[in-house]
């Protein structure tokens, strides 16, 4: 299975001009449960697929939502000269295709 | 008083919402009608220019119905965040369209403006005297930023429209605002908890946003009590369920569990959602803790420079097989023209950056997927001093673009496809966030002139 079947919304977005957050938001509590105690999405692979340093990759669980949030800084400030999204909305692509072995097509 | 009733008009003041949804939500007795009409997410070009994200006609659209209701149902409006970016400019303008809704519809009320913009010799003050702190990833300020800003906004909390409130407003427009502040206000005036009224406020700035699907913007309404509140869209084609209400505290937030507020911070970890129908939510639980120092969140945009751009495509399987080598090369054959045509000053004026688009053109530094397909589309981009200047290097950059080699073909080359003639687009001037840092205030009101009219 790949990230995006088990999910019912992948997005990014800035999180102020300063910052960019992701959300992963799971169709079903149970997933969201697997897919976060096995860690899939950690620090190393998100520093690895986005070309970053691990130690600033900040992860959230939560919980009320089965999602999971991913916050980094922005390389570029929102909307400054060599800026490529103002609004941080397509930076999640990486994120869609993650695959999710250990989940079976039910 | 046992209850509060709060309507949320919708989630950006100029986006729009139902006229039926208005009324029904009327029909709820509502205490106060709310709006937000700024964000930072379309950018530095609107506190830097004045410009706005919508046009008047949209502002105008959703504020008179939002007043006319108001004014009938004798009940406060409160916009925050005026036109975008909240900067003098901007509040002058809405208040402008204000008048003339008063005018036109013949709406008497008084008016409460409360001036976000910052005085620069006062915040010139505050950094000498050490009272302007840095946030997460903040640009380094010192006085020559505060100067060379077009426009510098704090972002009020609270307690300057509970001030407007306290003196009989009736509709308050004020500049930048934290959003929640616009809900947050008058419950907290009315002596509610404000862990409730804060998680209820953060939930109904965006309007309809926290539904199930949102088709289209429309209203929100809550009815907050001291120790929970209720969510329930007036629109009968909207539901809201447990899990969208939780979610959108993840929205442009990057945690879900804290909001940070001027007077302090609401958590959200121990917040219960129940359902209480099949279409509201009942929300309980948060804490609130009171901020040791209160603080604003400063906003400053400055010139980053004027820009003319060139969007072009190229085709050719023998070019893209050589993409990177051949741009390279071409970046160098046009760094060396611009020198022989501007002469050596020209070096530290200008930038010049080409972006691929079908290679990483969206994600920059931070794509690690670079394969190309059968084509691929270039823009190129020059921001310098002066308009001038950049279109000017832009023609002589087109020039040599269009006509780069590579070694296989013979002779005269065109390379790229222009879609436009002039291929060159003069941008105009491009802004840039400059601050991201916090003042402490002698006291709440100190940054926040409010004046009253009655209109």
């Amino acid at each position: 299975m790949k990230l995006w079947q088990v999910t019912k919304l992948i997005r990014s977005k800035n999180s102020g001009p300063f910052e960019l957050t992701f959300d992963v938001i799971f169709k079903d509590r149970a997933t969201y449960e697997k897919v976060r105690d096995a860690k899939t999405i950690n620090q190393q692979w998100f520093a690895k697929a986005y070309r970053l340093a691990p130690e600033v990759v900040s992860i959230i669980n939560y919980d009320a939502a089965s999602a999971i949030k991913i916050t980094i800084p922005r390389p570029v400030i929102s909307g400054d000269i060599n800026d490529t999204d103002v609004f941080g909305g397509q930076q999640y692509g990486p994120l869609v295709d993650l695959d999710v072995l250990y989940l079976k097509a039910e | 008083m046992s209850e509060i009733r709060i309507l949320s008009a919708t989630g950006m003041l100029g986006s729009g919402f139902r006229e039926e949804t208005l009324r029904r939500a009327m029909a709820l007795k509502p205490d106060f009608i709310g709006v937000d009409s700024g964000s930072t997410d379309p950018g530095p070009h609107y506190l830097g220019s004045s410009d706005t994200h919508f046009s008047d006609s949209a502002y105008k659209r959703d504020l008179r119905l939002m007043l006319i209701a108001a004014r009938a149902a004798n009940i406060p409006a409160i916009v925050g965040s005026a036109c975008t970016a909240g900067n003098d400019d901007q509040l002058a303008r809405l208040v402008g369209i204000a008048r003339d809704i008063a005018r036109e519809d013949k709406l008497k009320f008084k008016l409460a403006v409360i001036h976000s913009e910052q005085d620069k010799d006062y915040l010139k003050k505050k950094l000498r005297e050490g009272r302007i702190k840095p946030l997460a990833n903040a640009p380094r300020l010192d006085e020559a930023v505060i100067d060379r800003s077009a426009h510098i906004v704090g972002m009020c909390g609270i307690e300057p429209y509970i001030e407007a409130l306290q003196n009989g407003a009736e509709v308050i427009i004020a500049g930048r605002s934290s959003d929640t502040s616009i809900f947050a206000a008058m419950p907290v005036m009315r002596g509610f908890n404000p862990a409730t009224v804060w998680h209820a406020a953060k939930i109904l700035e965006c309007g309809a946003a926290c539904v199930v699907l949102r088709k289209y913007p429309d209203c929100m309404f809550a009815t907050v009590t001291n120790d929970s509140f209720v969510v329930e869209p007036p629109n009968p084609e909207y539901r809201c369920d447990p899990v969208s209400i939780a979610s959108h505290n993840l929205y442009e937030n990057s945690t879900p569990y804290e909001l940070i507020e001027p007077s302090g911070v609401l958590n959200t970890f121990a917040a219960k959602y129940e359902a209480v129908s099949d279409r509201a939510v009942k929300v309980s639980g948060s804490t609130f803790r009171p901020a040791e120092r209160y603080t604003v969140k400063l906003e400053g945009a400055e010139l980053a420079g004027y820009q003319s751009i060139i969007v072009g495509s190229v085709r050719d399987p023998i070019i893209l097989r050589q993409l990177d080598s051949w741009l390279e090369g071409m970046n160098k054959a046009i760094g060396d023209r611009i020198l022989a045509v501007f002469g050596a000053d020209v070096a530290a004026k200008y930038q010049y950056e080409v972006r691929v688009f079908g290679k990483n053109a969206t994600m920059g530094p931070l794509e690690s997927e670079t394969a190309v397909g059968h084509e691929v589309g270039l823009l190129f981009q020059v921001t310098a001093p002066t308009q001038e200047l950049a279109t000017a290097i832009m023609k002589s950059v087109g020039h040599m673009a269009v006509h780069y080699p590579v070694p296989e073909w013979t002779g005269l080359i065109t390379s790229i496809a222009f879609p436009y003639s002039p291929a060159e687009i003069a941008r105009g001037p491009s802004y840039r966030f400059n601050l991201n840092h916090v003042v402490e205030p002698a006291s709440p009101l100190e940054m926040f002139r409010i004046e009253y009219e009655n209109v």
